[in-house]
């Protein structure tokens, strides 16, 4: 069994109690209906913008939900944090037992590896406090025919089925992946400049957008299958390269990881720019262009899947 | 005894709904293996000695080796389904009828082992062939007689100790964070990420006083005959020994379980 198989499971089984909650949501969505008048969006709301603030009002309410949620899952809270930190922990100790019998793997040293673990952790952590249970419980959604009712309110689907939840264990988990690449800086005896640190950030933000919008991708399979654990359960699989240094891998894989499925730019790349090795320009510019290739992709099977869409229950 | 085969024929029944599921599973399971595999041959390039005793092809058969017993003994949704046995009450059935819960679980833990390999068959078999070259193969014919022995006592230990672990559903409400934290040791100790031989030599000693090595470095050790005669047959016996241990425990808990249990739902 990878952790994989069991983390998978596992965000299902977290998730699965937190159900009950949709109608407290409903509740608190149901005031800003007849904010939207039914006819003429453009008409009432100026624009882009105030639409823009409408949506970040929204969001502001779904933020205090999932604040409600977890202080009312207190040990539960805590234990996923702990559950977090012991499997990021194995991967420090699978890096400390390689680096036992190595000095160097491919040109990358033990403490530069141990920041590639620290930004990958950073990244998907980020990405998880915001998107992956909610892309996780897309199929879930579609199964017991809450889509249904999701598809009712006046809001943008893709954006309630993304933003739902925001895991805030996530955030502390953030946190660890931090703390460990500011121990390994001191390693290696290094400060990064303002411009690298904001660059970082920056890159991660793209990587971020890649993770969501891949997992947007293949959490649309479940229209089609229902029951997509299996297939989510890989993406864990998938995510395991992104903490891998780029130069191990050659050939096909390599390209294939690099092009066709980004996991090998979306850690290597900000971790690079941060410690002043990437190779080229280049580089960030594909990442910044997959980041955007895939959102676009994402937003076509969304819109594909949904018009084929046939609820399952009702 | 028939009434056990229905089971598991119930089970392969159940199983071959997911028969995509699993290959999608068997299929990406091979990524990170490929991963490991690319990050140890750059290690070997610089090089010339072997790592304590593990050559390239050693070391890459190692992770091909656990794989194949992590496809027949793995267990990866049947504790799941027993915590939510107990938490939904459906074991209240087994109370009343005269069929033994663990021996039940048993057979569909079989039964989704047998598909599952079934599933995995193909890619699996085209990855082992890819990488025929580096592939140890034992030459002794009673190394394979050995190594099957292993591994059916592997399954064994792996189900059993899931199965423990999923019976704190008894006590605790929320065993998911248990069973991922049990995962989690397993992955480590078990010789999941890197053979158990590697380690210093205290981390390693410490880690054979608990069961995880009998569960995937035994077998694959004896497979490749990095084990001596005495060290295999003490080996045997100690797997031996902690299924029978947590034979034991297994039914003491549920035991203990049942006089706490007071059927919710159901």
């Amino acid at each position: 069994m990878g952790w994989r198989a069991g983390y998978g499971s596992g965000a299902f089984a977290v998730t699965a109690p937190l159900e009950a909650d949709n109608e407290v949501m409903a509740a608190k969505l149901k005031p800003t209906v007849p904010s939207i008048p039914a006819s003429g969006r453009g008409m009432f709301r100026p624009g882009w913008i105030g639409r823009l603030r409408h949506y970040f009002s929204i969001y502001l309410l779904l933020w205090r939900n999932s604040v409600v949620r977890e202080m009312s899952f207190k040990s539960n809270f805590l234990m996923w944090i702990v559950v977090e930190m012991l499997w990021f922990s194995l991967q420090l100790v699978f890096v400390d037992v390689l680096y036992r019998h190595t000095d160097h793997i491919a040109t990358w040293t033990k403490w530069e590896v141990v920041m590639l673990m620290g930004g990958s952790h950073f990244i998907q952590m980020i990405f998880s406090a915001f998107f992956l249970s909610n892309c996780v419980q897309l199929s879930e959604h579609i199964r017991s025919g809450k889509l249904d009712f999701m598809l009712l309110l006046p809001v943008n689907t893709r954006f309630l089925v993304s933003l739902r939840q925001v895991d805030l264990g996530g955030f502390v988990n953030a946190g660890t992946g931090l703390v460990i690449m500011a121990f390994a800086a001191n390693k290696l005896h290094w400060t990064p400049t303002w411009g690298q640190a904001l660059g970082f950030l920056a890159l991660s933000a793209a990587s971020v957008t890649i993770h969501y919008s891949l997992m947007l991708l293949i959490s649309s399979v479940s229209f089609w299958t229902v029951r997509a654990q299996g297939i989510v359960w890989g993406y864990y699989n998938l995510f395991s390269l992104a903490r891998l240094p780029d130069e191990a891998f050659r050939g096909l894989f390599k390209a294939f990881f690099t092009f066709a499925v980004p996991m090998l730019l979306v850690a290597n790349v900000p971790v690079k720019w941060l410690l002043n090795r990437l190779g080229s320009p280049w580089e960030m510019a594909l990442l910044w262009f997959a980041s955007l290739w895939f959102l676009f992709l994402s937003e076509l099977a969304w819109r594909f899947a949904l018009r084929h869409y046939t609820s399952a229950s009702s | 005894m028939s009434k056990y085969w229905h089971v598991v024929r119930i089970g392969i029944q159940n199983t071959l709904v997911y028969r995509f599921n699993f290959l999608a599973r068997a299929a990406f399971t091979l990524v990170p293996l490929m991963a490991t595999i690319y990050v140890w041959r750059t290690i070997y390039e610089g090089r010339e000695s072997s790592v304590l005793g593990y050559t390239l092809g050693k070391m890459v058969s190692y992770y091909l080796l656990a794989l194949l017993v992590d496809t027949f003994t793995a267990v990866t949704d049947d504790d799941w389904q027993v915590a939510s046995d107990i938490k939904d009450g459906n074991i209240n059935q087994f109370l009343l009828k005269p069929m033994d819960y663990l021996t039940y679980r048993f057979c569909l833990f079989g039964a989704g082992r047998l598909i599952y390999a079934i599933a995995a068959l193909l890619p699996l078999g085209l990855f082992f062939l890819w990488h025929r070259a580096e592939l140890y193969l034992p030459a002794a014919g009673s190394t394979y007689a050995w190594f099957l022995l292993s591994l059916a006592l592997a399954g064994l230990l792996q189900f059993l100790i899931s199965y423990i672990m999923a019976l704190m559903a008894f006590w605790v409400l929320e065993v998911s964070t248990l069973i991922i934290l049990l995962y989690g040791l397993e992955y480590a100790a078990s010789g999941h990420l890197f053979p158990l031989d590697i380690l210093p030599p205290l981390a390693q000693s410490l880690i054979m006083w608990t069961p995880f090595p009998y569960e995937v470095f035994l077998p694959v050790s004896i497979y490749l005959e990095q084990v001596s005669r005495v060290n295999l047959v003490q080996g045997i016996a100690i797997q031996c020994l902690w299924v029978a241990i947590m034979y034991g425990v297994a039914r003491w808990v549920w035991q203990r379980g049942i006089r706490r249990y007071s059927a919710v739902g159901g």
